[in-house]
């Protein structure tokens, strides 16, 4: 039993836990019952394999990080810490931002003291009954984290941890959505051709030769040109692509090799049914490699996301990406140091959460495949 | 190998027919697509106009009819007007743009390839030692990286701050104002020296690899490399030509040292901790051990026994690795200007300027599939296995 179930060493019990007792006139526990055990067994075993990995366990903590920022304000705006004119991240507005006082002059001769006459006149801002020689007070947009604004405030007055609380929401819906629709799509390709094998192999197979070929972004940047792009629909089509793509490729040489094993034929001399074989005994099979390309796939999702806004094809409402993109165009990226806070918030959250999977999926691959793990 | 070469040839040209069949549908023949909004169903041009737009467009005919049309002017190189810079060719700004991609491309795909391989060489030998796993988080931190920001970052850094490189763009206007030649004219002359200094290069290296003792190999391996570096320095201070288009030169290769370095720099980290995780697995077979027990030096084990064997699954990633990098050269070309390929692709998608999209798309799609091509050639000249079977 223990020997069938753990075709993938390190994914099902460990073998040197003793096998459940079944005493002759005990009553038999369901089946149900002694399966939720050997999962629970199989997890232990399996945490305490991801947990020798430190630099997995660093990933998991960051993940946990993100996770927590991605609730932040849902709490915040219920418990009414947030207000939502205030701190929504697309058309909030910080009322009272921190002011500068300069003197209206023809000539500038100090640029931090004195401003142009004719500047004056066209920021609607300032009442245009001012003359020179006045002292105007002239709001600082982007302004400095200061008690209200943690990490301060974008170009156009907005709190920028709400849009990167908020961006963090749509970084984990787009990056699990995809891996959802990658996993559950290339797990039942690669099991269906590797079981079937002929001409549904080979049609699968070369499908899968032709998206690994074609640039991803290219792709997306086309197809972001034709339709209008939401979060979600991102989200499918990165799915479909890698899902069909390489991750089907992966799966079915693992499914291969489950194929193959005696207790397949087992079932089938027993009389179990295609579809019965596949579902149960080849698909729980490949699933830890499954979880394991889940994991990838998010990394590549994210950054797909972030590199779409950043180029501006993206319909989306905030994402790290767009204010990335934002901080650009407005020039505030070459600005240097002094508008830090515009700077590294979401370009660091995106290469940190895609780090972080990438390390988890690195942690979990040495669960997954004993060969990396015993040196 | 011939016939290896044949059947990888015939199934790339199949699959760009798929590929170029797949985009031609997805763009031009949805309902609603943007070739018709623009033109044929804009109610702010006069009906006359439109029809005669419709009609020049060829809209009128059946879909397929059209379908065939395309196929047939798009193998005699016939990719239409651009809308968006009419009335240009689309193969007149596709003939100016590809050499750029294909050195940025090149150039990023050999260097990263290269430097990775060694890093992760090193890497996996001094496994265990100080070091070790600073580089590999620092390699994950290049890997994960999110690509513009980080090329800003570089920019802000090299470009805005230090002022050492130029912040974007091909070339400088002001020094051009004078110029005898065409950019593309310097630019092709700059890219065919070096690509003649490279191989020239990496044959002297690949022939010194078969000599056996250590020393009159490093002598000759380093012989070769600097001879190399004589004559390319010959071509451009020591020839008239050369020396003509010297500054000009000088002034595409500034533009071009940080967004190479940029793309390579995140790529690297890729190979690097792959070919860890690889020479890792390699150095726990048998035939290490005995290499050892022989009595072979550690770099001769680690040169000529781990690492051999270590080149396959990096090189099959290469395989991937194409994508990826063609992926990593259009944000490239989009942060730095560069007026490239993906630069054209992006500009012209978001403009809507089909005709653009389509040859650029599929030009990318060409160099994609020549590059798996080049790898898959490659692999089978390191792994006779392949050769055979094929």
């Amino acid at each position: 039993m223990t020997e069938q179930i753990d075709v993938q060493p390190g994914s099902g019990a460990s073998p040197d836990l003793p096998p459940p007792v079944l005493t002759p006139d005990a009553v038999p526990p369901s089946m149900w019952r002694i399966r939720w055990a050997l999962f629970r067994r199989s997890f232990a075993h399996n945490w305490k394999l991801f947990r020798a990995n430190r630099v997995g366990l660093v990933g998991l903590g960051i993940i946990v990080f993100f996770a927590l920022l991605a609730i932040a304000p849902t709490v915040l705006f219920a418990t009414g810490i947030w207000n939502s004119a205030v701190y929504d991240p697309v058309v909030g507005l910080e009322p009272n931002p921190p002011v500068k006082v300069m003197t209206v002059v023809n000539e500038i001769t100090d640029p931090e003291t004195e401003i142009d006459f004719r500047y004056v006149l066209l920021d609607n801002r300032i009442p245009n009954t001012v003359k020179v020689g006045d002292k105007v007070e002239i709001p600082q947009q982007p302004a400095p984290p200061d008690r209200r604004h943690w990490l301060g405030t974008d170009p156009l007055g907005r709190d920028v941890l709400s849009q990167l609380m908020h961006g963090a929401r749509a970084a984990f819906f787009l990056g699990i959505l995809a891996a959802l629709v990658t996993v559950v799509i290339a797990t039942t390709v690669g099991s269906i051709s590797a079981y079937f094998g002929g001409a549904l192999d080979s049609f699968f197979m070369r499908l899968a030769d032709l998206l690994i070929m074609i640039p991803f972004l290219a792709i997306l940047i086309v197809i972001g040109a034709i339709f209008e792009f939401k979060l979600w629909h991102l989200a499918v089509v990165i799915g479909l692509l890698s899902g069909f793509g390489g991750v089907a490729i992966v799966l079915k040489s693992q499914a291969l090799a489950v194929k193959v094993k005696p207790f397949v034929d087992a079932a089938r001399v027993a009389g179990g049914s295609n579809a019965h074989i596949i579902f149960t005994h080849i698909i729980p099979n490949v699933m830890p490699l499954s979880f394991l390309y889940m994991m990838f796939t998010v990394t590549s999702a994210i950054q797909g996301e972030a590199a779409l806004s950043f180029l501006g094809l993206l319909n989306v409402r905030i994402s790290w990406g767009l204010m990335i993109q934002l901080a650009n165009n407005q020039g505030y990226l070459l600005q240097g140091l002094q508008y830090w806070w515009l700077l590294f918030p979401a370009g660091l959250a995106v290469t940190l959460i895609s780090a972080a999977f990438f390390l988890v999926g690195r942690a979990m691959d040495e669960v997954v495949n004993p060969r990396l793990r015993k040196r | 190998m011939t016939r290896y070469v044949v059947r990888r040839l015939a199934q790339m040209v199949l699959l760009f027919v798929v590929f170029l069949t797949v985009t031609w549908f997805l763009l031009y023949a949805l309902p609603g697509d943007i070739v018709k909004q623009k033109f044929a169903t804009n109610p702010n041009i006069p009906p006359e106009a439109r029809q005669v737009a419709i009609e020049r467009l060829g809209l009128d005919k059946p879909v397929l009819i059209q379908f065939r049309d395309y196929m047939i002017n798009f193998f005699q190189l016939d990719f239409g007007l651009s809308f968006n810079q009419y009335p240009r060719k689309v193969s007149d700004i596709i003939a100016e743009r590809l050499p750029r991609t294909i050195v940025l491309f090149l150039t990023a795909l050999v260097s990263y390839y290269y430097a990775g391989f060694l890093a992760g060489k090193y890497l996996a030998w001094r496994r265990g030692k100080r070091g070790e796993m600073a580089v590999t988080i620092g390699g994950v931190g290049l890997y994960t990286v999110f690509y513009p920001w980080f090329a800003l970052m570089a920019i802000w850094l090299f470009a805005a701050e230090l002022g050492w490189l130029p912040i974007s763009k091909f070339l400088n206007p002001d020094e051009w104002r004078n110029a005898p030649f065409t950019a593309n004219q310097v630019f092709i002359r700059l890219f065919m020296t070096v690509l003649a200094v490279s191989v020239f290069m990496a044959a002297v290296v690949l022939l010194a690899n078969r000599i056996r003792d250590h020393r009159p190999r490093t002598f000759a391996k380093l012989g070769g490399v600097a001879l190399g570096v004589v004559l390319f320095i010959w071509y451009w201070w020591g020839t008239a030509g050369g020396a003509l288009m010297r500054p000009y030169a000088g002034d595409i290769a500034e533009h071009l040292i940080l967004p190479v370095a940029v793309l390579t720099a995140v790529n690297f980290a890729g190979i690097m901790l792959l070919t860890r995780s690889s020479m890792l697995e390699t150095m726990r077979e048998d035939f290490i051990l005995t290499a050892r027990a022989k009595g072979l030096s550690e770099r001769a084990v680690r040169d000529r026994h781990a690492a051999r064997t270590a080149l396959l699954p990096v090189t099959t990633s290469l395989v991937l690795a194409v994508a990826t990098v063609i992926d990593g050269g259009i944000l490239t070309e989009t942060v730095f200007s560069w007026p490239g390929m993906g630069e054209v692709l992006v500009s012209s998608v978001s403009n809507e300027d089909i005709p653009l999209a389509l040859a650029s798309f599929s030009f990318i799609g060409i160099m994609a599939l020549v590059g798996h091509f080049l790898v898959d050639i490659l692999y089978g000249v390191l792994d006779p296995r392949i050769r055979v079977g094929g």
